[in-house]
Order: structure tokens, then C-alpha cells, then sequence
């Protein structure tokens, strides 16, 4: 039996590595992986309050965000792609002027 | 455990059968010297591998070199244990399921673990740091993951004629006959004909079989993604190629071929085994036809496959969706 | 009692994952170590009792969205991480803020919370309940996120593709 509490800081756990690692990390592969981890904690977070309120909604608003999450990387990667084309570079720095 | 042995034995006993089928599709014998038929063949080709000289080359990602052969294996015997060879077996009073688990998502494992195994080769590719490797790795994840689709797609024809995802419960809804003789398999009182030759193909080409084997094809990138890997790790990827074969062989029967229904006589003991044998029948014939057309097809080049995955198999199957759909929904 | 002990053992392997993508420099480790965390998430999904979520979890999320990620990191070469020259004020105050904020949120959480624990399988999530719920009352959603993939394999086609095509016509 294990409280509701525990399932909501592990989720506050991998939310603020996620943070932490979008701020924290200088190549621009390594801060969508960080975005995709904070999605990660809040899904764990609704299917905890889902079990609690026994209301299934939480489950489908997971997949919802599952589905966003798997688009988002798609059109992310490939700007990525895109900028690495174009700069030859991933590292996040110098990739700040919008011309070359 | 017993499973995993029988598997493995399984395993080795098909590369024994590939090497014979084509051989005689070649007008030539297949391995003849070792045991009578060359039954003993995978037992010196096991010997080999274990006393072979496994060098690991200084260029490698050390970590992950090692690591991806074992990932392509473990993923490969984990989804053997969600699929049922049968019914139980009753031996007097003790009563044996013939399943290792048995949970209401079978089917959705099954699809998880198959894509969980793209990383063993993905990452094989990547860590061997030479250039056949790289390409012949990146070529066999983006097919394997093109080929994904349509092989889930074409499976929920029959999910939507069954209502589960248990594979028990799918075999279970083919038992019996109609008109009398034909028996009530999905692909014929189904209506999955189509659906059933999609996942043939996409299970060719996830199982990276000719003719979709060019990421590890020998006569064009020396050998792909495993050019860097000898004697143990080569066999453990050798391994998972067939337990991969073996695996999507048994989905097939189960869903597509009726699973264990057969004719069913004698004492008790032999009612309970002889559903094992006539399941292990189907798999037998469908693994045949995976050799047959690897002794008869030449290959497809890249973008003839690619083309094929996205532009044809994907479009077929979601139209077999639609129509099965449609079907379900009138009929209720 | 077993329930507690692998919630503790998933959570602490998705923490170890989530620190693991932080300290380390090259981006596949990264990677495989987001690989390892979301397949422990699918176990305590389990553990709640959602099992199609844990399934869809481990089919899409581990096993095609970080195969897509897997795969760029091959493609581009992404090579280890170079040392920012900027100043370590963030590292510096914001670790041991994260700390703090993290051990008081936590502590809130566990006073104000109800007492009655979650039962393993607390909300069974059956595929055919969530399938009907998802085709009656969340309809509206589905269909546009529908769409919005739609839009993104568009999107994604038209980034990716190479713009020397294009760019000889112009010149022309």
C-alpha cells in the first residue's frame, strides 16, 4: 500500500531533473531529451490522481500527452537536423543570432 | 527455464532446417557430415562459437558494443513468454498451463518488445565506430521501425474480431468448424486473407529476412551492423535473428492460423499433448515459408523497400482495417 | 508490503535514470538512460493498475520516439558535450535551491495529502473501457490530435528533406 504522496514526489523528482537538465545541458539533443522527461513526471502524475479519483480521464490525458510528446519530437528533431545542416554545430550557444 | 531450453534448442534446430531447405532449393546437399543428416550440425556450429577468438577491436564504444548483442537477445526470448502452446495439460490430478503468463495484454507485449528490439541493432551499428557498421545499422532501424506499423496494423483486423488482447482468448474464438470441415481459423471465416499476407511481409522485413535484409546483407555491406562482432556476440545476435523468426511465427498461428485447434483424440495425456504438436505444426510450416523465400527471392534495394513499406503495405492495411471494421459493425 | 518494495525499487531505478541523463556528456548515454526511466515508469504504470497506458508507454514512447531520438544522435554524430564557458552561478545556487524546494514540496505533500494509500491496480485501465471512452466521450480530442500528427509528419517531411533541390531550381 503505498500513498498517493510517494507516486506525486517521484513525479516532482523527474520534473525537476527535467528542468534542471533543460537548463543545465549545452547540446540542443540533450535539452528535448530533458523536455521529454518533465512530460514523462506529469504523466506519472495524472495515472496517480486517476487512481485516486477513480476517474479514467487521467489515463486518456496521458495518451494525449504521449501523442503531443511523440509529434513534438518529430518536428523538433528535424529543425534539429535542420539547424545542423545550416551551423554544423549542436551546441546551443552559438546558436543564438538568427543569421549565420 | 524449461522453456528457455526448449527454445534455444528450437532456435538452433532451425538454422539446421534453413541450412538443409536451402541447400536442396540449390540442388545441393545442406550439411550432411556431422550426425546422420547432419542433425549434429548446430551443436559443432555451438562449439565453434564458444571456443572462437572473441576480440573486441580498439575502436569500439566499449559499453555499448558489448551491451547491444545482449539486448538484442534478451528481448528476443522475453516475448516467447507471453505466448500459450496449448491448452493445459492434466497428467492425472495435476493440471500443467502451458503458458508462462497469462495477461489480458498479451498481444500489446508482444508489439512493446518488438520494438524494444531496435535497439539492440541500432545501437550495434553505432558502437562498432566503422562505416558498414553505422550504415548497415541505420538502414536495419529505420526499416525496422518503418515495417512496425503495418505489422500492429494488420493485426487489429483480428482484434477486432476477437474484442481482447489475451492471446487465449484469441485462439479460443477460432475453435470449431463452419459448413462443417472448414475450420474456423481468422483467415478464412475471418476474412483476414489480407491481412494475414501484410504481416507476413512486415515480418519478413522486421525480422530483417530476405528479401528485406539488406541491412545485413553480405554482398553489399560485408555484413552491417554485425561486421564488428565475432565468435560469442556474433552468435547471440545469430540468436535473436531466429528467436525473432520463431517468435513472429507463433503470432502468426495463434492469431492468424488457429493456434493449437486440431483434431483431438485418445486418452487424456495425449489430448493434452497433441494440441502442442499441431501448434507446433503451423510453426514448422510457417518458418517454412520463411526459408522458401529466402532461397528464392533476390533482394529489394533501399528505397524500392522503404517505398514498399510506406506507400503500399502501410495504405493496405489500414484499409483492411476500415473493411474489417465496417464488417464488425454490421454484423453486430 | 511487495508493493512498496517495487515502487521503491522502479523509483529509484527512474531517479538514478533521471540523474544519469544530467551527469553524463555524451547524448546517447543520455539517451539509453531516458530509455531505462521510462521502462520503469511502464512498471509503476502497472503497479497503479493502468495497464494499457504501461504498454502504450514502452511501445511508443521507448520504444519510437527514442529510437527517433537514437536515431538522429547516429545520424548527426553527436559527439561529448563541451564545457560551457559561462559562469557556474546556476550549478551553484540552483542545485541546492532544487534541494530545498524539492525536500518542502515533499513534505507539504505528505501532511496534506489523504492518509488512504493506493492499492496496487488501484484503476484497472482495460483497453476496451478506455477505447469506449475515448470514442464516445473524448472524441472531440481524439479527432484533433489526429490532425495535429497529420500536421506534424508534414512538418517533419518538409524540415528534413534537403533543400539543395530547391535551391538549384531557384538559382536557375
Amino acid at each position: 500500500m503505498v500513498p498517493i504522496a510517494y507516486y506525486l514526489i517521484l513525479s516532482g523528482i523527474l520534473f525537476a531533473c527535467g528542468v534542471t537538465g533543460f537548463l543545465i545541458k549545452r547540446n540542443i539533443i540533450s535539452i528535448f531529451m530533458s523536455i521529454e522527461l518533465m512530460l514523462n513526471g506529469v504523466n506519472l502524475s495524472f495515472v496517480a490522481f486517476a487512481a485516486q479519483w477513480h476517474a479514467l480521464s487521467g489515463q486518456i490525458f496521458v495518451f494525449f500527452v504521449m501523442v503531443v510528446a511523440a509529434a513534438e519530437a518529430a518536428v523538433g528533431l528535424a529543425i534539429i537536423i535542420a539547424v545542423y545542416r545550416t551551423r554544423e554545430t549542436l551546441n546551443i550557444d552559438q546558436v543564438d543570432l538568427l543569421k549565420l | 527455464m524449461l522453456a528457455l531450453f526448449v527454445l534455444l534448442t528450437a532456435v538452433a534446430y532451425t538454422v539446421w532446417l534453413e541450412r538443409k531447405v536451402v541447400g536442396h532449393m540449390q540442388n545441393r546437399w545442406g550439411p550432411t557430415r556431422v550426425g546422420p543428416f547432419g542433425l549434429l550440425q548446430p551443436m559443432a556450429d555451438g562449439v565453434k562459437f564458444l571456443f572462437k577468438e572473441d576480440l573486441t577491436p580498439p575502436h569500439v564504444y566499449k559499453p555499448l558494443y558489448i551491451a547491444a548483442p545482449m539486448i538484442a537477445v534478451v528481448f528476443a526470448l522475453t516475448s516467447i513468454a507471453v505466448i500459450p502452446i496449448g491448452n493445459s495439460i492434466t497428467i492425472g490430478s495435476l493440471v500443467i498451463p502451458l503458458q508462462i503468463t497469462d495477461v489480458n495484454i498479451g498481444l500489446l507485449i508482444i508489439l512493446g518488445v518488438t520494438s524494444l528490439g531496435v535497439y539492440g541493432v541500432a545501437l550495434a551499428g553505432w558502437s562498432s565506430n566503422s562505416k558498414y557498421s553505422l550504415l548497415g545499422g541505420l538502414r536495419a532501424s529505420a526499416q525496422m521501425i518503418s515495417y512496425e506499423i503495418s505489422l500492429g496494423l494488420s493485426l487489429v483486423g483480428v482484434l477486432m474480431l476477437t474484442g481482447s488482447f489475451s492471446l487465449r482468448d484469441i485462439v479460443d474464438a477460432q475453435s470449431g468448424t463452419f459448413w462443417g470441415f472448414i475450420p474456423r481459423w481468422n483467415i478464412f471465416y475471418g476474412g483476414q486473407f489480407i491481412a494475414f499476407f501484410i504481416y507476413l511481409m512486415s515480418a519478413y522485413a522486421e525480422t530483417n529476412r530476405i528479401p528485406f535484409d539488406l541491412p545485413e546483407a553480405e554482398t553489399e555491406l560485408v555484413a552491417g551492423y554485425h561486421t564488428e562482432y565475432s565468435a560469442m556476440k556474433f552468435a547471440m545476435f545469430f540468436m535473436a535473428e531466429y528467436a525473432n523468426m520463431i517468435t513472429v511465427a507463433a503470432v502468426a498461428s495463434l492469431l492468424f492460423l488457429g493456434g493449437w485447434h486440431g483434431p483431438v483424440f485418445g486418452p487424456p495425456l495425449l489430448q493434452s499433448l497433441l494440441p502442442i504438436f499441431w501448434f507446433v505444426l503451423r510453426i514448422f510450416a510457417f518458418l517454412f515459408i520463411y526459408i522458401w523465400v529466402r532461397g528464392t527471392l533476390p533482394r529489394f534495394r533501399y528505397d524500392q523497400l522503404m517505398a514498399f513499406g510506406w506507400k503500399f503495405l502501410l495504405p493496405l492495411s489500414i484499409a483492411n482495417l476500415v473493411v474489417t471494421a465496417l464488417v464488425v459493425a454490421l454484423r453486430a | 508490503m511487495t508493493h512498496l518494495i517495487i515502487f521503491l525499487a522502479f523509483g529509484a531505478l527512474c531517479v538514478a535514470g533521471a540523474v544519469n541523463l544530467l551527469v553524463q556528456r555524451h547524448p546517447i548515454n543520455g539517451a539509453l538512460s531516458l530509455v531505462v526511466v521510462m521502462g520503469s515508469l511502464a512498471v509503476e504504470y502497472l503497479l497503479l493498475g493502468a495497464e494499457f497506458v504501461a504498454a502504450v508507454q514502452v511501445i511508443v514512447y521507448a520504444g519510437a520516439i527514442m529510437v527517433l531520438f537514437v536515431f538522429v544522435i547516429m545520424l548527426l554524430n553527436a559527439g561529448e558535450e563541451e564545457r560551457s564557458k559561462g559562469s557556474h552561478v546556476a550549478l551553484l545556487f540552483g542545485i541546492p535551491g532544487m534541494l530545498v524546494a524539492s525536500v518542502l514540496i515533499g513534505w507539504v505533500l505528505i501532511e496534506r495529502t489523504g492518509s488512504h494509500p493506493l492499492a496496487a491496480g488501484a484503476l484497472p485501465g482495460a483497453p476496451r473501457t478506455i477505447g469506449w471512452l475515448l470514442f464516445h466521450n473524448f472524441l472531440l480530442p481524439f479527432e484533433v490530435t489526429s490532425i495535429l500528427v497529420l500536421i506534424a509528419i508534414m512538418g517533419a517531411v518538409v524540415l528534413a528533406s534537403h533543400p539543395d533541390a530547391d535551391q538549384g531550381k531557384k538559382d536557375r
